[in-house]
């Protein structure tokens, strides 16, 4: 069960270039890759930095976010912050990169909710508190619960490499 | 039930008679590209053999191809050192298909990876780069995939949990008419499909505008598949397929020449008849805002782009050289030509293509990324409007949140430039 507030709403085909711009692609460590979370977005890069903004808080979005680079920047930044993005659908790789990082996405392709509003996650559901509305999460592709619930594909490949002969 | 091409390729690579849609698998990888972000691959190349007692080796070095591209030569220390480590790395793994920032053999991924001959048809191809879609212009099963995901690659020789993606195919009938290129094809395309039209899809493309096709040209629409959010494009290998590899990639030895089967089961067709088509124009700030030209032409640009992975290749600059040959490029515009690759950029140096360029007052930049992703050259100023041949217009892509970027074929870039402002190559129109 998890609870929290929408920090921020974006819409559809939000790109990796809004969510972490090229400029900053020599920074590549998960550790130092969050400074530059949504970098353009002014205001709300400043709340991240701040600390402004709570571990478990969500990030809703429309179609296709994430679309674009490959750059697992992208994923890694929002993870740093420990955000929740919660979107109507998102693009293939990113969608990957997230589950590879341990980034916690949610897709819910019928969520309707507003910056400000308290969201609930529970029994296949977003629950959004404020308005009283549920909307039902669509499970992730099965191929990818097995890597979050592995921790990530670092323990995931890990445990393979393990279970494999050494080359 | 038939397969299409990826699903039969899926099969023959996992040694299955018969895949189907939404299957799980693990094929062997045959390439595994990477560029400057290769440096965030080791990191996690590392941390997976951590704590294992093995030593950190990757399964095959002679599958794993790294090319500097993106920011080259370096433009800030942090890069000069990422650079490094990935030398030291190359060094230390035996790890044979390099391109350092070299003139002799350097380049942009997606044109080193061709021309080498470094991909062949069947073969099982990722990369850390979107745009590793491009690859399926050879008749590979080429996409995308994230750092930690290479660095499982690396160290287990597969790609793991490989879903069986649908596939949409794509009827292109008839001949392009003079002045309209792939390039508007594939903006077409990524236009009607939208940015998620063929998300998790596949697109395999058909048709007589595809067989008389060039492999320069069915690079630059695979390479934008990914704009309407495909895993990957793919053009099952032909006659031309096999020429490109003899004789432009220096391929010997057997191919694994197949199709898909003639009863596959397809997703969505599309048909479209090019000689219909007008050249196309991406307009800001999705690559599927795409419109003809005529509802955009006269917009003022202060920068024209002609290069990347999608457009820098020869007959990109022979259609822009033949364009500028004679003439300036507008004041208050600036052009920057990016070519593709070193092989690329010596060739237009002999054909005299490079003179006419510059003697139009383009400058010709160093085969890379240049521009197209705002890391390195080519930024643009707040308020600008920019025309490139590049396969993005995000906002803030070429550096600039405040900037606006519109995508077009080699020959609106050039005609464009002339005019100082968004031009139909076609003339008198």
């Amino acid at each position: 069960m998890t609870t929290g507030k929408v920090v921020r709403k974006l819409g559809d085909d939000i790109s990796t270039d809004i969510i972490y711009p090229g400029r900053f692609m020599a920074t590549v460590l998960p550790t130092e890759t969050p400074q530059y979370a949504f970098v353009d977005d002014a205001e709300f890069n400043k709340k991240l930095k701040a600390k402004e903004i709570p571990p478990g808080s969500f990030i809703v979005a429309g179609k296709n976010f994430g679309c674009g680079s490959s750059r697992e920047q992208a994923a890694s930044c929002i993870k740093g912050y420990e955000i929740t993005v919660v979107a109507r659908h998102f693009a293939r790789i990113f969608l990957q990169n997230s589950i590879n990082v341990g980034l916690n996405m949610i897709i819910c392709p019928t969520l309707e909710a507003e910056e400000g509003h308290d969201l609930e996650v529970k029994e296949g559901k977003v629950h959004n508190l404020t308005t009283g509305k549920s909307f039902a999460i669509e499970p992730l592709p099965k191929a990818r619960q097995a890597i979050i619930d592995a921790g990530g594909l670092i323990p995931y490949a890990r445990r393979l490499l393990l279970e494999r002969p050494a080359r | 039930m038939g397969m299409t091409y990826v699903q039969k390729l899926l099969a023959r690579a996992c040694g299955k008679p018969a895949v189907a849609v939404g299957d799980v698998l693990e094929p062997p990888v045959h390439l595994a590209m990477s560029h400057e972000n290769g440096a965030l691959v080791i990191n996690q190349f590392t941390e997976i053999f951590a704590g294992t007692g093995r030593e950190a080796k990757v399964w095959d070095p002679s599958r794993i191809a790294i090319i500097f591209d993106h920011r080259v030569p370096a433009e800030s220390s942090k890069t000069a050192t990422n650079h490094k480590k990935i030398r030291d790395f190359v060094a230390k793994q035996g790890i044979t298909k390099f391109h350092d920032i070299r003139g002799d053999s350097g380049g942009i991924c997606h044109q080193i990876l061709p021309e080498n001959g470094y991909v062949r048809p069947g073969n099982v191809v990722v990369g850390t780069d979107s745009h590793t879609t491009t690859h399926g212009a050879l008749g590979a099963f080429a996409f995308g995939i994230g750092a930690t995901e290479m660095a499982a690659v690396w160290a287990l020789g597969s790609i793991l949990n490989v879903e069986v993606p649908a596939t949409i195919k794509v009827v292109a009938n008839g001949r392009f008419a003079a002045g309209v290129y792939p390039k508007d094809l594939v903006l077409w395309l990524v236009g009607k499909l939208t940015a998620e039209g063929a998300n998790f899809k596949v697109i395999e493309f058909h048709g007589e505008a595809v067989r008389t096709m060039p492999t320069s040209g069915r690079l630059v629409i695979c390479n934008m598949t990914v704009e309407a959010g495909a895993t990957g494009g793919v053009i099952p290998p032909d006659a031309e397929t096999e020429r490109y590899l003899r004789e432009e990639a220096g391929v010997t030895g057997p191919l694994d020449l197949f199709g898909p089967d003639a009863d596959a089961v397809y997703d969505q067709v599309i048909e479209v008849d090019v000689s219909q088509l007008e050249p196309q124009i991406a307009c800001p700030h999705t690559v599927d805002n795409v419109k003809p030209i005529g509802e955009v032409a006269g917009r003022k640009v202060q920068q024209i782009v002609v290069g990347s992975c999608t457009n820098g290749r020869l007959d990109d600059l022979e259609v822009a050289a033949g364009i500028l040959k004679g003439k300036k490029v507008a004041t208050g515009t600036r052009m920057l030509v990016f070519p593709a690759s070193w092989r690329i950029y010596s060739e237009a140096l002999r054909l005299g293509y490079l003179r006419d360029i510059v003697a139009a007052g383009a400058v010709v930049c160093n085969p890379g990324c240049g521009p197209c992703l705002g890391v390195h050259q080519g930024a643009l100023g707040d308020g600008e409007t920019a025309l490139a041949t590049t396969n993005r217009n995000f906002k803030g892509r070429m550096g600039n949140p405040n900037a606006e970027v519109f995508l077009c074929s080699p020959a609106v870039a050039a005609a464009s430039a002339i005019a100082g402002a968004i031009t139909d190559p076609r003339g008198g129109r």
